[in-house]
């Protein structure tokens, strides 16, 4: 059953306007439309000036993402009734890319992130295959969510740090980073987990959860980024913030059930490391201030030889 | 009512005050805790990292501990809760998987985890299991003129399949627990981001920013003070407010409360019961009475 529906469109031209402004249409919608196709009858009936892109209408070409109610979709896999709400829908283009009209943004920052992942097959010197590098099923599947990535962009335009930090590799450059550290044929392992460790890499993730939970396939960005932590730590890429702390949280909840708030951050600083630790005196000196400091004798749980055991058989149980 | 309060480590630690105020809010509303004093942390998706494995077999024991005695687990951090119910979700999609985790933990501990607990944030026991208008009726000390911004955090709305809120994309569970205690409560664009707390020590500049925006966007719709389910989001957003302030180059003065705060407070608890003085910004001019 058809319904009639407030199409808030997020307006933008840059020869005329100062700023984007909203605009609504109000538009008669046919019951199991997607957004593309709304947007595409607000052009062709109401302003055929109204800009945005697509390609293939099938989920596949990465096109058409943008913001419908606030979050990062792509406009034709998402249907108009799943999203209307009160009677009105709110489109806006991607963020963190700057926007060029209407709902197209510019994504040559986003393509230019991508390169930082160094996105392609390092074989080595080795003879090339008269055929095809070969890879076992098994071999494959480590990489097979990473490889669904289709360059929407979702993920980038939610990311909560590059928000704050356009020099963050971001998620769609980390899990294209993952697709080729854990490719059996790339011989380029070692440099690669050294480069995502470093600042700026996997470590400067938030771990907000918006990559994942915008991205519109199995590519799933946060997860990929845990997976490069777990095998740049198991590599002993550990001379980093982010490694320090992973590893002393292990230690300190190992040794007693629960972590030791005040041995934590000066693990993760870097026992060696002044200006790290020296860092970390103000906030200190204002929690004792306010006896908001953790206590000195940490606490430890019952039971405690229990969970010893798990840790102490910790590496019997990596996986 | 009755539930095995898991208390995570921020609440025995430097966020004691969320602790104290659950135990006057629950005692307030006749909810029974046992405090689960022999449960490890939830591994805050860190030791996740270091070893999916043991960080499944800590909260596979977690949950069976809880399941022994017959209770559902009740949490005070929504990173705890959002980390418990993640395990919970992959033990429940992948039951060859909760075998082998349960091989192991029986091996260390002669424990295994059945699959029956269910895992709810305080806040989620008071809308769902309580219900908002028994809560409204013993509320006797309205937070009447209080506007106060919701921060969800992270783990509270994402992954959405991890968590019951109804609509995690723009969720307004908060905001009636706000209302059903008399306060004002006030929607502002920041109040489903991240305050930055895991990258504190990794990029200090980055995480000063990110939560230094949150309280600046509720400070601008209004709001007099934000009110958190999170203890790693209190901490941050209040412990390291003066750093955010030179940051974002503006005085924030934004009071950062506990949820269990502030049910106790309109419950009829003292402000100095639940400790409100252990806050860096001190909820000043706010809750006079």
């Amino acid at each position: 059953m058809a319904s009639k529906v407030t199409m808030r469109i997020q307006r933008f031209d840059p020869a005329v306007d100062e700023k984007p402004h909203d605009q609504d249409f109000e538009i008669e919608l046919p019951a199991g439309i997607t957004i593309l196709k709304a947007l595409n009858k607000v052009r062709a009936e109401k302003d055929p000036t109204l800009a945005l892109r697509y390609s293939c209408g099938s989920a596949i070409c990465g096109s058409c993402a943008m913001k419908v109610n606030g979050h990062a979709r792509l406009a034709c896999k998402t249907q108009v009734s799943d999203c209307t709400v009160d009677g009105v829908l709110r489109i806006a283009p991607m963020g963190n890319l700057k926007i060029l009209r209407d709902l197209v943004v510019d994504m040559d920052p986003f393509f230019d992130s991508l390169g930082k992942a160094k996105p392609y097959l390092e074989a080595g010197n080795g003879s090339v295959p008269e055929f095809e590098r070969k890879q076992r099923p098994e071999e494959f599947l480590q990489i097979d969510p990473s490889t669904t990535c289709i360059l929407c962009a979702a993920c980038y335009s939610d990311c909560n740090v590059l928000e704050v930090d356009d020099n963050f590799f971001g998620p769609a450059t980390l899990a294209k980073a993952h697709r080729f550290i854990f490719d059996s044929r790339d011989v380029d392992t070692q440099a690669r987990l050294r480069a995502v460790s470093k600042k700026t890499g996997v470590w400067d993730c938030t771990h907000c959860g918006e990559c994942s939970t915008r991205c519109p396939t199995e590519t799933k960005p946060l997860e990929r980024i845990e997976e490069i932590r777990t095998k740049a730590m198991a590599d002993g890429f550990h001379d980093n913030v982010g490694a320090r702390h992973a590893l002393g949280f292990r230690e300190t909840v190992g040794k007693r059930g629960i972590l030791d708030e005040n041995y934590l951050p000066a693990r993760s600083m870097g026992f060696f490391n002044l200006p790290g630790l020296l860092s970390l005196v103000p906030i200190g000196l204002r929690m004792m201030m306010r006896g908001k400091n953790p206590p000195l004798i940490p606490h430890k749980i019952d039971k405690l030889e229990e969970v010893k055991k798990t840790f102490a058989r910790f590496e019997e149980l990596r996986k | 009512m009755k539930y095995a309060l898991f208390t995570g480590c921020v609440a025995k630690g430097a966020g004691r005050e969320n602790l104290v105020a659950t135990y006057l809010a629950c005692e307030k509303l006749g909810i029974e805790l046992v405090e689960m004093t022999d449960a490890a942390c939830c591994g805050a998706g860190v030791i996740n990292e270091d070893n999916p494995m043991v960080a499944d077999i800590l909260n596979a024991r977690t949950f069976a501990l809880a399941e022994a005695q017959g209770l559902d687990i009740m949490n005070i951090c929504t990173t705890c809760q959002g980390v418990h119910r993640k395990a919970q979700r992959k033990f429940e999609g992948k039951p060859k998987h909760l075998a082998r985790v349960n091989d192991e933990l029986e091996r260390d501990t002669g424990r295994r985890y059945k699959g029956a607990v269910k895992i709810k944030h305080f806040y989620e026991v008071l809308l769902n299991d309580y219900g908002l208008e028994k809560l409204k009726g013993k509320v006797v000390n309205p937070l009447s003129g209080l506007k106060l911004g919701a921060f969800y955090g992270c783990y509270a709305t994402r992954p959405p399949e991890v968590n019951d809120l109804k609509n995690p994309d723009d969720p307004d569970e908060l905001e009636n627990l706000i209302e059903a205690l008399g306060a004002t409560p006030v929607r502002y664009d920041d109040r489903l981001k991240c305050c930055g707390f895991p990258i504190a020590m990794m990029n200090k500049p980055n995480s000063m920013q990110l939560g230094g925006n949150a309280i600046l966007s509720a400070k601008q719709a209004g709001a007099d003070a934000m009110v958190t389910p999170c203890p790693l989001c209190h901490l941050n957003l209040d412990a390291y407010q003066p750093d955010m302030e030179s940051r974002v180059g503006r005085k924030l003065d934004m009071p950062i409360l506990h949820i269990p705060q502030l049910v106790a407070m309109a419950l009829g608890v003292s402000k100095e019961a639940v400790r409100l003085k252990t806050h860096i910004v001190r909820p000043t001019g706010l809750l006079a009475s």
